[in-house]
């Protein structure tokens, strides 16, 4: 068995003294692991860093075995990020929340289109956020669980919306709320694409986004805590000297 | 095998080392015993009295012979400048280069999401502590230049920030390094820290 393909470096881990077991995300195998034979040596480990692009060879004997990768470097994306906390935290957030959601080699091309787009945008940090918070709409799309904002769920209105149904993720106005209000999830403007947002506008919006995340998606998935990384992301968001 | 037992027992030890397998540590054991006055019997009264008394630095986490690492003990050192490394091994290098002549501050490891590390389990509380205790004027952070240590520095710059002041090492074109084997990233932040000749 063998494929080739490009793909985003999730995680990397010691495999024995000189091997590395990656996980990849590529367009046409989604989420992927195999051991790069000689990943911690001198030459290969600088391009083996979360986030790198690569061009992927993956061999096995057997569909459903490990597997090695051959893996050429085609850009790297650390540089980019560790010059700035903002874009370091975004890119562990990224690539940590790909890990815990993606499901085993399942494709997903039109997230990972996003995913790619969004990594690229890194350098132009002041836009990323923004950017980051639409990427995890469409995580949340992508595996079932997107929200719904176009529409009041109880009226039908497409105007002052301000709240989401922690339940079923859809939109609710002022009016549709009524007492229920309180139990209601906050429907940030810039959740509506109604620009311009700060970076602790958008934190909030993520706090609702994470909402999702936390008890709808991960329940789906073994209900593991949602990687810290992502928290450690809006928490720097939310300070106002952030970006 | 090798005829006897204890031989086996030492191979098999032997070949548990970094970089030594099996057929390596059976040809070090053969030197070994061929080199029984000069080498064997040295390294195996070493390697003894390092059992005995080789343990961590209470106040830096540095591998020594004493509660108290020799680094520590160099009053020469206390100059308010503190090196924060992963590991011992990167202490070591550190000193191998005989330019910095701080003190050192061993974490123990890097923050890892996927490993389960969190700030507890590194000597970050620690360290605060040492920066009150001992004066310390300039932390440098001396992380790897990979997306954990660089995410570690980061998180202890937070930590730390207003009480001392921060630096962190270079990244760039290494010494004795060509351009054309170097990856993007590495050329990307030589460019960024460019400074004038």
């Amino acid at each position: 068995m063998d494929w080739r393909d490009t793909g985003i470096l999730l995680n990397t881990r010691k495999h024995g003294e000189t091997s590395l077991i990656i996980e990849v995300f590529t367009p046409e195998h989604g989420r992927h692991a195999g051991v790069v034979r000689g990943g911690t040596s001198r030459k290969l480990a600088p391009h083996l860093q979360p986030g790198a692009q690569l061009d992927l060879h993956w061999r096995a004997r057997l569909e459903d075995h490990l597997g090695s990768f051959t893996a050429e470097p085609q850009r790297s994306r650390a540089a980019a990020a560790m010059g700035d906390r903002l874009a370091l935290a975004g890119l562990n957030a990224v690539t940590a929340l790909l890990s815990f959601t993606l499901p085993d080699r399942e494709p997903h091309p039109a997230l990972y289109k996003r995913s790619e787009q969004l990594l690229d945008l890194l350098p132009q940090i002041a836009l990323w956020p923004l950017a980051y918070l639409r990427w995890e709409l469409a995580l949340l799309d992508e595996m079932g669980f997107g929200l719904d904002l176009t529409r009041c769920a109880v009226t039908g209105a497409t105007e002052d919306l301000a709240y989401v149904s922690p339940k079923t993720g859809r939109a609710v106005t002022r009016a549709g709320a009524g007492i229920w209000a309180d139990k209601l999830l906050p429907l940030p403007p810039v959740l509506l694409g109604h620009d311009p947002a700060d970076n602790p506008d958008i934190a909030e919006a993520l706090r609702t986004t994470g909402h999702f995340l936390s008890h709808h998606l991960a329940p789906s998935l073994g209900d593991r805590p949602l990687p810290p990384a992502r928290g450690q992301f809006i928490d720097r968001l939310a300070r106002p000297a952030a970006g | 095998m090798s005829g006897t037992d204890e031989i086996e027992r030492l191979i098999e030890l032997m070949s548990r080392l970094p970089g030594l397998g099996p057929r390596s540590a059976r040809r070090a054991v053969l030197h070994l015993i061929r080199k029984r006055a000069l080498l064997l019997k040295p390294l195996a009264q070493s390697m003894q009295v390092v059992a005995d008394t080789a343990r961590e630095c209470l106040n830096c986490g540095n591998v020594g012979t004493s509660d108290i690492c020799a680094l520590c003990e160099d009053e020469g050192r206390a100059n308010g400048l503190l090196c924060v490394v992963e590991d011992v091994a990167d202490l070591w290098a550190m000193e191998r280069a005989n330019v910095f002549k701080g003190r050192y501050h061993v974490l123990g490891g890097t923050l890892s999401a996927l490993d389960g590390i969190g700030p507890d389990d590194l000597r970050i509380p620690q360290l605060k502590q040492r920066i009150t205790a001992e004066a310390v004027s300039e932390v440098v952070l001396a992380l790897n230049a990979t997306i954990d240590g660089q995410t570690t520095a980061h998180y202890i710059a937070d930590q730390l920030e207003g009480t001392v002041t921060l630096t962190s090492l270079a990244q760039g074109v290494p010494i004795g390094g060509e351009l054309d084997y170097l990856d993007d990233g590495t050329i990307t932040a030589a460019l960024n820290a460019r400074k004038p000749l």
